[in-house]
């Protein structure tokens, strides 16, 4: 391979564990907005067990660069979570964040110039780097940890045609209501246990005068994912996992009547004049409103309800208090019909190694452990959570990541990874974001919607 | 080998700036001398001193690639299947990319005129004021800003926010029409006139350019022209249509053809405003999607094919442009 | 250059006494005297500024404001703090004096290099007659059109494959190769208009190639090569899709606007810094505009003709 002309930062990592903690300190102190006490570990008990990583021999003074689209805040308790490996192993772990990752992976790969690892945020990414054959497959130690650590529709989601590549690293839950307690309970409105309480709720407060619901597609360049959101928790809750996982691999078309009928209940709170959009317009504003701030009238008391992912709680200001009975809170989304747990949509990364050196699997390995899960837990403020088993809810600071972790955690609930991120990328990534758009901005019918999808679903 | 590779320090860095502008004039010194010193060599040996550095870098850092972009265009998704001109079929048949088509039309027409226009009259406006200087860094204050920080000055002059009680205007657009009691709207969303907002952006970019070069030009009309003129009683209006204007032509025609290009290249600004979405895309932000978000090389490769043959009309007029000023001289 | 003075057109007594500078100033007063004349460009200036001037404002408004309300409220509520600038300035991991060196140390180079080459090249195509000079600054002037997406993976390529990637080098030649169609295109501009006597008289002295380029033409064209130099200058400075590509892995390569562009956090949360982000990265492409501006004021070409 050739020389590698990258920058040694050993000298800055080489200062220990004091020194960056301090900068976790106060870089968490600063951007911890979503309040519930951004408290970082002190340091002193992060410490794992070196011993699985012997095996790959000595590899101090190695290096292994890692790529991401996860920045700055969220980048900081990532790098500090390496620490301890890297005093175990004597590699140094360069990471670089970019929010341009997708382009630019693809632009790296194709160049021959791929880092080590990259964590990718969709199946389907990982699925088309296969395809370059730039991707080696996962060591049998790694395979071993996700074996153990995760359940196996997480596993099936690193596995590209039988082969394992990818363990699964953070997670995030979507399926999740923000609401204020302070203001249900002032009101005297009770958490929705099922889609009917939910709509009956929605009524209640319509009736008020005031509008339950906001929301918001605005996302510069992927404009109209939060939609697709409320598509697939929909379809998961009224079709049932069998048909959500037929629909995202097309095997009944996208324009099935069952999706019709979901697309058409998500219509009926996105597109109810009545419920939406609390705070920020008529039903278009849904469209041009930018997510992170599409929840924040729920503070001012002009709305009510909003559906967004647990990672919703870094948008709120700081000083807001994020707990079950502080300003802003979440409660699952319901499922519709009577019976059981409701199913949980959810979102993640994934390690895919573009080399098969010792130290890159070392890595690797270590990423996919429990103790990593657990360091990383300490590390870092509110707003992560991993669906790794091993990971011990205590080591979670915030209230809603606790409460994510443990639908993850919990046996019975119908886990299903977010659809559109599984879809061909002009699809998920592509037209049903612009047609959800149209959908809401222009009022264009649901069945043509849907259809206008179908039809564009590549050939193959 | 190392020291030349890896820099990490500050003083390291600057080191190997100099080092390579030590380098860079060594080299061209060296080449330079070579073709100065036989006393007579023919032209093009002299000529391929002062041009081949760029050519040569041109041949790998364009020529190639743009090649590479013209055979990728008739090929499958990833490249390994010949498909004709299938790709181009779909840029000229499918509904979303007519409307691609339209926009970089309407953006590579409006953009050059308007810009050269207010640029022009500005520049003439303020020439030889007491506050020219002051007047011509507001209106290049601009081109110092990054797209980034841009698209971050225009969201907060199109922001929406419904006319609710308790809901305060962010955008200064929204604030003034609900000052005159207007409905707020949704500047970035309502196609077609959204694209013409975003056209507004990208002209505020680029009236620093034109008015800079313009006003240089306008500096250089020779006295007695105008003295001349002033003497036959024009001024004015009269001034401005007749011996301004003629007097810059060729640096009209400079501006003009540069923003016009720089047009049909842009991607940031439609890309960090909206996305693409709501009917706003042209086609440098559908080639970026195409091939490196949708991983569509060949349809990318199409788009980009496509603005190579846009801006043909320009080399055309330019050419001319350029015969006119040889047999002048 | 003629000098014929119309005769006809009997010239007021007074103005023949005053001085050129004088002249002109007398002509600009007539201009701007006429009041919609200095409305136009009244208007012009502040259309121009509010955008930039209600950023300004922003940068230093407390986030919850900045969400809440329009930035004219802080005019008349004046709130203000620069927690946006500590925390854009402390707030990453990475130091921000480091980037800015970065950001110094790769535009510098890649301001001086494409300059000189399209110097060089736009002599050769305005100054020295050889066989297929049209085509060929045809074909360069046409490059322009070229968009710097479609170099990336090649280019790239090239780079890893000479053991390039990540350092200084890339992004020095990268820019180099970018700017030079334009750059030849527009300095070309200039190189034609300097009077082809200056030229032949040098010429006729027995010089050179090198030599008119060095000693009759260069001296004309500083106020033009400064002007472009700004210009490329704002270009580099401001650029994010190449660093992002080429300095991309390198901690120790990467500029001020990669970082920038991070700022608003993963998933955009943290939009409100971004006012106090562009600030930060304006101020020195903001200086060198206000060092060199004597330059565009005086014109680009003024030198050249003047003699």
């Amino acid at each position: 391979m050739n020389m590698r002309a990258r920058g040694r930062r050993s000298t800055a990592l080489a200062g220990g564990l004091g020194v960056a903690l301090v900068l976790a300190g106060c870089g968490a102190s600063e951007t911890s907005s979503g309040g519930g006490g951004g408290g970082t570990a002190e340091g002193s008990d992060l410490t794992i067990d070196c011993a699985p990583y012997e095996e790959f021999g000595d590899l101090q003074g190695e290096t292994v660069s890692i790529y991401t689209s996860i920045v700055d805040p969220e980048d900081q308790p990532h790098i500090d979570s390496y620490v301890p490996f890297e005093e175990c192993t004597g590699i140094d772990v360069q990471y670089e964040g970019s929010r341009e990752f997708e382009a630019q992976l693809v632009v790296r790969v194709q160049s021959g110039n791929a880092p080590d690892i990259a964590f990718i945020p969709q199946p389907g990414l990982l699925a088309t780097l296969v395809g370059t054959g730039a991707v080696v497959p996962a060591p049998a130690q790694v395979e071993a940890n996700v074996d153990e650590f995760w359940d196996e529709s997480w596993k099936a989601y690193g596995t590209v045609e039988g082969e394992f590549y990818a363990a699964p690293l953070g997670a995030n839950a979507k399926s999740f209501v923000w609401y204020s307690p302070s203001a249900f309970e002032e009101a005297g409105y009770e958490i929705p246990q099922t889609w009917d309480e939910m709509i009956a709720l929605s009524d209640q407060i319509a009736a008020t005068g005031a509008k339950p619901w906001c929301a918001g597609i605005n996302s510069g360049d992927a404009t109209g994912w939060p939609a697709t959101d409320w598509l697939e928790d929909v379809v998961l809750r009224s079709a049932g996992p069998e048909v959500y996982d037929q629909w995202v691999n097309h095997e009944i078309p996208f324009n099935d009547p069952r999706i019709v009928e979901a697309l058409d209940t998500v219509g009926g709170i996105l597109k109810n004049p009545d419920y939406v959009n609390g705070g920020l317009g008529e039903v278009q504003s849904i469209a041009s409103t930018e997510f992170g701030d599409a929840g924040l009238p729920i503070l001012d008391g002009s709305c009510w309800m909003h559906r967004q992912a647990s990672f919703y709680q870094a948008n709120w200001p700081e000083g807001t208090e994020v707990s079950e009975d502080g300003d802003v809170f979440a409660f699952p989304l319901p499922p519709i019909g009577a019976d059981g747990a409701a199913p949980v949509l959810g979102g993640g990364e994934f390690t895919a190694a573009f080399n098969d050196r010792p130290a890159t699997q070392a890595l690797q390995t270590y990423l996919s452990s429990a103790d990593w899960a657990n360091v990383k837990a300490q590390v870092s403020g509110p707003g992560w959570v991993s669906a790794n088993t091993g990971l011990d809810i205590e080591n979670l600071t915030s209230p809603v990541d606790r409460l994510a972790a443990e639908q993850f955690q919990d046996p019975d609930a119908v886990f299903r990874f977010d659809g559109s991120d599984l879809m061909p990328g002009e699809i998920g990534a592509g037209a049903l974001w612009t047609e959800l758009t149209n959908w809401i901005a222009n009022d264009k019918p649901t069945q043509q919607v849907l259809t206008d999808v179908e039809n564009a679903w590549p050939a193959s | 080998m190392q020291w030349f590779l890896d820099a990490s320090t500050t003083g390291h860095k600057f080191a190997l700036m100099g080092f390579a502008i030590l380098l860079f004039a060594a080299v061209m010194g060296a080449l330079l001398f070579a073709v100065d010193r036989p006393r007579r060599v023919p032209n093009w040996v002299v000529a391929a001193g002062f041009l081949g550095p760029t050519l040569l870098l041109l041949l790998v850092g364009l020529v190639y690639p743009a090649l590479a972009t013209v055979r990728g265009s008739f090929y499958g998704r990833d490249g390994s299947e010949f498909v004709g001109l299938d790709n181009y079929a779909t840029v000229f048949t499918e509904d979303n990319f007519q409307t691609v088509l339209l926009n970089t039309a309407l953006w590579v027409v409006l953009v050059p005129l308007v810009t050269t226009g207010l640029g022009l009259v500005y520049a003439y406006l303020v020439d030889r004021t007491r506050f020219e200087s002051l007047a011509k860094a507001l209106v290049f204050l601009p081109m110092a800003i990054s797209m980034v920080g841009a698209s971050v000055i225009w969201k907060f002059v199109y922001e929406y926010r419904p006319d609710q009680p308790g809901v305060r205007q962010i955008g200064l657009l929204n604030q003034l029409l609900v000052l005159v009691g207007i409905e707020p709207q949704q500047f970035l969303l309502n196609a077609p006139s959204n694209t013409f907002y975003l056209i507004v952006v990208m002209i505020w970019i680029q009236a620093g350019f034109a008015m800079t070069v313009l006003s240089a030009a306008i500096k250089a009309i020779p006295d007695d022209v105008i003295e001349a003129a002033r003497l036959d009683g024009v001024s004015g209006l009269q001034m401005f249509r007749y011996v301004t204007v003629p007097s810059i032509r060729p640096a009209l025609v400079v501006v003009l053809t540069t923003v016009a290009i720089v047009t049909l290249k842009v991607f940031d600004v439609v890309r960090t405003m909206t996305g693409g979405q709501f009917g706003t895309s042209v086609v440098a932000n559908e080639f970026y999607v195409q091939a490196f978000r949708q991983f569509n090389f060949g349809l990318g490769a199409a788009l980009a094919v496509l603005l190579f043959v846009l801006v043909i009309p320009i080399v055309v007029y330019n050419v001319r442009q350029l015969r006119l000023a040889e047999e002048i001289r | 250059m003629t000098t014929t003075t119309p005769v006809i057109a009997p010239a007021p007594p007074e103005e023949r006494k005053l001085g050129r500078a004088e002249r002109r100033a007398v002509a600009a007063k007539t201009k701007l005297s006429s009041p919609a004349a200095s409305a136009i460009a009244l208007l012009i200036a502040v259309l121009w500024t509010v955008p930039t001037l209600g950023l300004f404002v922003t940068s230093f408004r407390p986030e919850l404001d900045i969400r809440r309300s329009g930035w004219w409220t802080a005019l008349s509520d004046p709130q203000f703090t620069v927690d946006n600038y500590n925390e854009v300035l402390y707030g990453g991991g990475t130091n921000f004096a480091t980037l800015f060196v970065n950001s110094l140390v790769i535009t510098l180079p890649a301001v001086v290099i494409p300059i000189t080459l399209a110097l060089l090249a736009a002599y050769a195509f305005a100054w020295i007659d050889f066989p297929g000079r049209n085509i060929l600054f045809v074909a360069v002037f046409a490059l322009q059109v070229v968009p710097i997406q479609v170099t990336l993976i090649p280019l790239l390529s090239i780079y890893v494959d000479t053991g390039l990637a990540g350092s200084f080098w890339t992004i020095w030649l990268s820019h180099s190769i970018f700017a030079l169609p334009l750059a030849v295109f527009l300095l070309h501009n200039f190189m034609k208009e300097i009077p082809a006597s200056l030229v032949e008289a040098a010429r006729m002295d027995g010089a050179g190639h090198v030599k008119i380029f060095f000693q009759v033409l260069l001296p004309l064209l500083t106020p033009a090569i400064a002007a472009f130099g700004v210009f490329q200058f704002l270009w580099v400075w401001n650029d994010l899709l190449v660093a992002l590509t080429f300095a991309g892995g390198a901690p120790d390569v990467v500029p001020l606007t990669v970082r920038v562009a991070e700022l608003a956090g993963t998933r955009g949360s943290d939009w409100y810094l971004l006012a106090a982000g562009a600030f930060v990265s304006i101020v020195l492409p903001l200086a060198v505009f206000l060092g060199l501006q004597r330059y565009f004021v005086r014109g680009l070409l003024a030198g050249s003709v003047k003699g």
